[in-house]
């Protein structure tokens, strides 16, 4: 067996595996960011951002060419950021892969000891830096994370040759609560259980009240004891940003009320009501039954993550288990796969009574 | 370089009531032409039989026969649907709204990138085809289709016939029986046996 590299070895022993998972079992509060890779090949930029968060956060997302603008690919941020002691989330969209490479790089996560990934079907190129791109979308976002939680538990790739070893990975989505039709965005998350996903990041919530009704339909489905549920938060720190969240992202709701306390504000005075506003939100969506967690979402404000989390109450956590010594290699997503498989075995109908561990009951 | 961007603004400005959006690659979220309703009684009358499987093989027993009965099938679903002839239908678990009209082909439902208004991410002019699904579905009563969890599709049958795949039998299993929530875990193979049998 070949062993990982030694300047791969760190940073794989240092957050011992499963940060993510072991919080989401644990029941206390799971705490995830966003990480955009760099524009540009400094290996760096990824520490520079990561490092801070240590402690802060249970795992850090890095985005896969976010919005369909070229970055630095998410399992090369994912490695860097396990380099600096930080646990991964690999993003992966159906934008830019077909189902062969889709399932290549989820692969490679496993054998590198990317311990998560997220799958979503991803934005339009026509949003990003090449317009002119061919979009792939050969599967979509249910239908990849199905293939990921089969390739994982039965081994087997969508052809059905078989994988040997396995790989082990925790399996992400995204919903975003919303969006219309937004009486079906629970049973789409229902879809995305089915298909496999052991947690779900929302996009921003700044309409908590609809996030509420949007759990209530999630408990109902019993979906917040089979799937880690974290609750997208983050600050709008000026009125071009409002702006630009209101007009440009698709998808999120800044509700009146919201852009009302920031609109009539001078400009110096923006940012930390932005903070506030995020900060009571973050202890509002906590409240609400089912939640997990929060997923922190702050693009070029990585630095202000701690600040943010801080006002909202949460405080620093030792980084996880103490680094284990040696770097276990390609034992360890086969272990985990083993994990996964053990409890994809045991009892998940949606009425059946159980701990509230984080996901995939 | 300057003179390049005003052509296109230009052109975009000149852009006549039919084409409102700049163009991006991949198809456009079309709304269906006739009522759900209608369509879901036209389903009952084509669902398939011995006539209709005998049929199917007449057809395709000969090439110019099944070109006639293909361009047929396109220009009526084109025509209705916005229909891409992807070769293996998914309108009956749709709503009757053509998931295949998305600019990110979609079949498990509608991305989070729906406006508040119910614009297309893609084409803001435009409605979410997911969203038309979804109204259509719940005013007949089938959103539990739309929970149906759809199976990848196979690329090779862009073009075919839907309809004579439908009759022999080759769309059974495009999607699950349910939303998979409560029984064992639906396989994401359309024939689990043959697949776990036949390729190691």
């Amino acid at each position: 067996m070949i062993s990982a590299p030694a300047w791969l070895a760190g940073g794989r022993a240092s957050p011992a595996g499963q940060v993510l998972r072991r919080r989401l079992e644990s029941g206390d509060v799971t705490v995830t960011a966003e990480i955009g890779p760099p524009r540009g090949a400094d290996p760096d930029a990824i520490r520079h951002k990561a490092e801070p968060l240590r402690g802060w956060v249970d795992a850090v997302n890095i985005t896969d060419n976010q919005s369909g603008f070229v970055r630095l690919s998410s399992w090369a941020g994912s490695l860097l950021a396990l380099a600096a002691g930080v646990e991964p989330v690999m993003q992966l969209t159906c934008r830019d892969r077909n189902r062969i490479a889709l399932q290549s790089d989820l692969l490679s996560a496993a054998a590198l000891g990317i311990p998560n990934v997220l799958l979503m079907t991803g934005d339009h190129p026509r949003f990003g830096d090449h317009p002119e791109a061919k979009p792939v979308f050969d599967i979509d976002s249910v239908q990849l994370m199905w293939a990921a939680r089969t390739m994982r538990d039965e081994g087997r790739l969508l052809s059905g040759r078989k994988l040997d070893p396995p790989p082990g990975w925790l399996i992400g989505a995204v919903e975003n609560p919303s969006a219309p039709p937004t009486r079906f965005r629970a049973a789409r998350l229902g879809k995305k259980v089915a298909a496999g996903a052991e947690f779900v990041q929302t996009q921003f919530v700044f309409d908590v009240a609809g996030f509420a009704r949007w759990m209530a339909e999630v408990r109902d489905l019993g979906l917040d004891r089979r799937c880690g549920i974290l609750a997208g938060v983050g600050p709008i720190r000026s009125l071009r940003a409002l702006e630009h969240m209101r007009a440009v992202v698709p998808g999120v709701h800044v509700p009146d009320e919201v852009a009302r306390r920031l609109s009539g504000l001078p400009a110096d005075r923006v940012a930390d009501e932005g903070l506030r506003i995020c900060a009571e939100i973050t202890r509002q969506v906590l409240q609400i039954p089912g939640v997990s967690g929060i997923h922190v979402m702050a693009p070029g404000f990585e630095q202000g993550i701690p600040e943010i989390l801080d006002h909202a109450g949460i405080r620093r956590r030792d980084p996880a288990e103490p680094a284990s010594a040696e770097p276990a290699a390609a034992a360890e997503p086969a272990a985990a796969g083993s994990v996964a498989a053990g409890r994809d075995q045991s009892p998940r109908s949606a009425g059946a009574p159980g701990p509230r561990s984080g996901c995939a009951h | 370089m300057v003179n390049v961007r005003k052509g296109f603004a230009s052109r975009a400005a000149r852009r006549g009531p039919g084409h409102p959006e700049p163009a991006a690659a991949g198809p456009r979220p079309t709304q269906p032409r006739l009522a759900a309703s209608l369509l879901y009684r036209v389903q009952r009358l084509l669902a398939p039989n011995p006539f209709y499987r005998r049929l199917a093989r007449w057809i395709e027993a000969s090439d110019v026969s099944y070109r006639l009965f293909a361009a047929t099938e396109k220009a009526a679903k084109s025509a209705i649907f916005g229909c891409q002839m992807c070769g293996q239908c998914a309108l009956p678990a749709t709503g009757y709204a053509c998931p295949v009209t998305c600019p990110k082909q979609l079949r498990n439902g509608p991305c989070g990138g729906v406006g508040v208004d119910g614009s297309c991410e893609v084409y803001p002019g435009l409605r979410c085809v997911w969203l038309v699904a979804y109204e259509r579905a719940e005013r007949e009563g089938r959103v539990a289709d739309l929970g149906r969890l759809q199976r990848p599709i196979d690329h090779r049958r862009w073009g075919q016939s839907s309809w004579v795949n439908y009759w022999q039998g080759r769309d059974d299993g495009l999607w699950t029986e349910d939303n998979g929530l409560n029984a064992a875990r639906p396989g994401i193979w359309r024939f689990a046996a043959s697949m776990a049998a036949g390729r190691q």
